[in-house]
């Protein structure tokens, strides 16, 4: 297939894997950012192509795993309630809150429906003026154009009956939150291609000055993990720390202008709990003002709502990579993707549930 | 009606429904409650279309007539959403699925029972379609529609219509077709691309719009085994891949076998628009559902022959060897993956749903 062969081709793979090989005197740790690279990383086997000494760390970049309990918990009162249909990305559907998740609720009775867009919603709540519709906003800044587009055209088109349940979530204050850590292993860091290409990576030059971190702008398909990780070595290894660009049939220095507007218009800055990290400030983005009433959170009077994340999960420490899946007790025992005890064995992109796939021992 | 249905009878819905719709345009619940109008409806509709020696012996339970020897028996019921979707409808579906099952046993399918829920206000128009495609994919099959049975419920009770079949056909070869025939070093042959009929569906159910349309690939596979199986060939074990795709029968393969499975990703073929619209959703099409595809896991010495005469058939055209039985000790499926490196290939956990990013 045009545009994804080319990426995975096994030849140039093997090609890249010695290069690396050749260029590698001493040990690293480098984290790949986002769910999706870890994904990749694990459904190919990319780190079996790597010199020993490499050790790649999995990064909090999956939505579904950071979005903490408390927004599941609200998202599923939410959603019980019989006014509301309640709409939201598939792979949210199946996160366990505190006693159950979205599926249960609508095995349940609730009106709850998987959508591909929050504008797809948005129509939704066109078609049924009688009903509340609101939409689980989560992601990083990869999903928040779309759904600010959404909010944005609501309080256009004077429709009503739409909220958000904002769970957005921001990369760079996650990242220096990781480098700040006195536990921090993070040598260099494969950033993640998606965000970039809505943000572009000028907020990138003051991390890596701060804290003399090579930073990598990475895409996702296995050569380009590849020659992320080939670049961010060759940094490490000639002492360098700056910020690259790998994925530049996609991204540029200064973002998508467009999508950064749309999201200043309805996002502003705000602090953010991350589900097994805990609240990391400036981390998200929540509603201005102006759009206040698409707050699904206000609008359903759940915003004093606090709920605290179990102990046995270690999924914080993973989040960090300060532990590996292989190392939890829960691990493939009593924490199944079936039965998950923590974000990161949720969804596909989390560190936990990509290991249990594709590595099971 | 009745006799000149079949030759009529192609893939178009054009033939008139025999109870004017104008009369009653939608079901009702007296369709199935045991008086007149149920009598109409079976038949003038039923009868018409599905018309057979057996069925006109119009007992309460049909008596067949079987050659001695094994009998292989098997039922599903089917459910899909939308009933309508490309390359297929839920009639076809549920001909073929419950064909496909007896199949797989290298049985030869030779009647069904046919039950029909349908829910009160379905369109009459749509029963006549529904009918006309299961009287049509029976008649590919070589089947014979045994006996059957309608009910109505009540609106809002159930999801237009749900049909359940169930099958029995004859085995009149001497193999033992199981996983616990699977040895060591046998081939695993696939008969063509997957993940058609999930994303037909899954474009239909979501309105998803791609350049060419995704047909599913819905279709009787009990003539290509039967070429299989006269041929004499050393089959082992045989599986559709239905819901869960090809990671999950290899993978239940190697459960009850037991058995480790390696094969190539490289090696198995995925239509370019499925794998695009698989690439856009997060789905891999190793678990994606498929309606006419299957593996056969053969003797090594027969794996060539084998490959040739399911090439030599319609069902079997794209026909690929996709891996072996590398190992008895272990329940595993081990993938190749396309950049050289090994992993598993485990099963789904629950459905699979669509990535945020």
């Amino acid at each position: 297939m045009k545009f994804i062969d080319e990426y995975r081709d096994p030849e140039a793979a093997k090609r890249y894997s010695e290069l690396i090989h050749n260029i590698t005197t001493k040990k690293w740790n480098i984290m790949e950012v986002c769910g999706g690279q870890t994904h990749a990383i694990v459904k190919f086997g990319i780190d079996e192509l790597l010199p020993k000494g490499i050790n790649l760390i999995h990064g909090p970049g999956c939505p579904v795993c950071v979005t903490s309990l408390e927004l599941i918990d609200k998202s599923i009162e939410i959603a019980s309630r019989e006014e509301v249909i309640f709409c939201s990305f598939g792979d949210m559907l199946r996160v366990p809150g505190s006693k159950k998740d979205l599926l249960q609720v609508k095995a349940e009775g609730g009106d709850v429906r998987m959508t591909y867009s929050p504008l797809d919603s948005l129509k939704i709540a066109k078609d049924n003026p009688d009903k509340e519709i609101v939409f689980f906003a989560v992601g990083f800044e990869t999903t928040a154009p779309a759904n600010a587009m959404a909010v944005y055209q609501a309080k256009v088109q004077g429709i009503e009956n739409f909220s958000i349940l904002v769970s957005h979530v921001l990369v760079p204050p996650a990242m220096e939150a990781i480098l700040s850590s006195k536990h921090n292993l993070v040598q260099g860091f494969l950033a993640a291609g998606h965000v970039c290409a809505v943000m572009g990576y000028n907020e990138y030059f003051p991390l890596a000055e701060k804290y003399k971190v090579p930073i990598v702008v990475t895409g996702f398909e296995p050569l380009d993990i590849l020659q992320g990780i080939y670049m961010c070595i060759k940094q490490l290894e000639e002492g360098r720390h700056e910020v690259e660009n790998q994925y530049s049939r996609v991204v540029n220095k200064e973002g998508n202008s467009t999508a950064m507007e749309i999201i200043n218009r309805v996002f502003k800055i705000g602090s953010r709990k991350w589900r097994g990290i805990g609240e990391i400030q400036d981390s998200g983005l929540v509603l201005q003002d102006e759009y206040i009433n698409y707050d699904a959170s206000l609008k359903f009077g759940l915003a004093d709502m606090v709920v605290e994340e179990p102990k046995e999960c270690i999924s914080g420490l993973i989040l960090q990579g300060l532990k590996k899946p292989f190392e939890c007790e829960a691990f493939a025992k009593i924490c199944t993707p079936e039965r998950p005890l923590g974000a990161t064995m949720v969804s596909s992109e989390g560190a936990c549930a990509a290991y249990y796939r594709y590595r099971k021992k | 009606m009745g006799s000149s249905f079949h030759s009529e009878q192609k893939t178009d819905f054009t033939l008139q429904c025999p109870i004017p719709i104008n009369e009653y345009p939608n079901i009702l619940l007296a369709h199935g409650g045991g008086g007149k109008l149920m009598h109409n409806l079976i038949e003038k509709m039923f009868s018409a279309a599905f018309s057979n020696e057996i069925l006109q012996q119009d007992h309460d339970s049909a008596q067949l007539t079987l050659p001695s020897g094994k009998i292989a028996f098997t039922t599903d019921s089917y459910v899909v959403q939308p009933l309508f979707f490309p390359g297929g409808d839920i009639g076809s579906l549920a001909i073929n699925g419950t064909v496909n099952d007896l199949a797989m046993s290298g049985a030869k399918p030779l009647y069904l029972s046919l039950g029909l829920i349908i829910e009160e206000g379905f369109a009459m128009s749509e029963l006549w379609k529904v009918v006309q495609s299961l009287a049509n994919a029976a008649k590919i099959a070589g089947v014979k529609i045994a006996t059957g049975d309608t009910k109505v419920v009540e609106r809002g009770k159930g999801d237009g219509i749900f049909i359940n079949t169930s099958g029995i056909g004859i085995i009149e070869h001497s193999m033992a077709i199981s996983p616990k025939s699977i040895r060591e070093g046998d081939v695993i042959i696939l008969n063509g691309d997957l993940g058609r009929h999930g994303i037909a569906i899954m474009a239909e159910r979501e309105g998803l719009q791609f350049e060419h349309k995704i047909l599913s690939d819905c279709a009787p596979l009990n003539g290509i085994v039967k070429k299989i199986i006269e041929s004499g060939i050393d089959v082992h074990c045989m599986r559709d891949l239905t819901r869960g795709g090809l990671s999950s029968t290899l993978n239940e393969l190697a459960g009850s076998s037991p058995a480790e499975i390696t094969i190539d990703e490289s090696l198995i073929p995925v239509h370019e628009d499925v794998r695009g619209a698989c690439e856009i959703l997060g789905f891999d099409p190793m678990y994606v559902a498929n309606e006419g595809k299957f593996i056969v896991v053969v003797n090594p010495k027969d794996a060539e022959k084998c490959l040739s005469i399911m090439k030599g058939d319609e069902q079997g055209k794209d026909s690929v060897i996709i891996g072996s039985i590398t190992g008895k000790s272990e329940q595993i499926v081990k993938l190749k993956s396309k950049i050289g490196t090994m992993r598993i290939l485990d099963m789904l956990s629950g459905e699979q749903l669509p990535r945020i990013c």
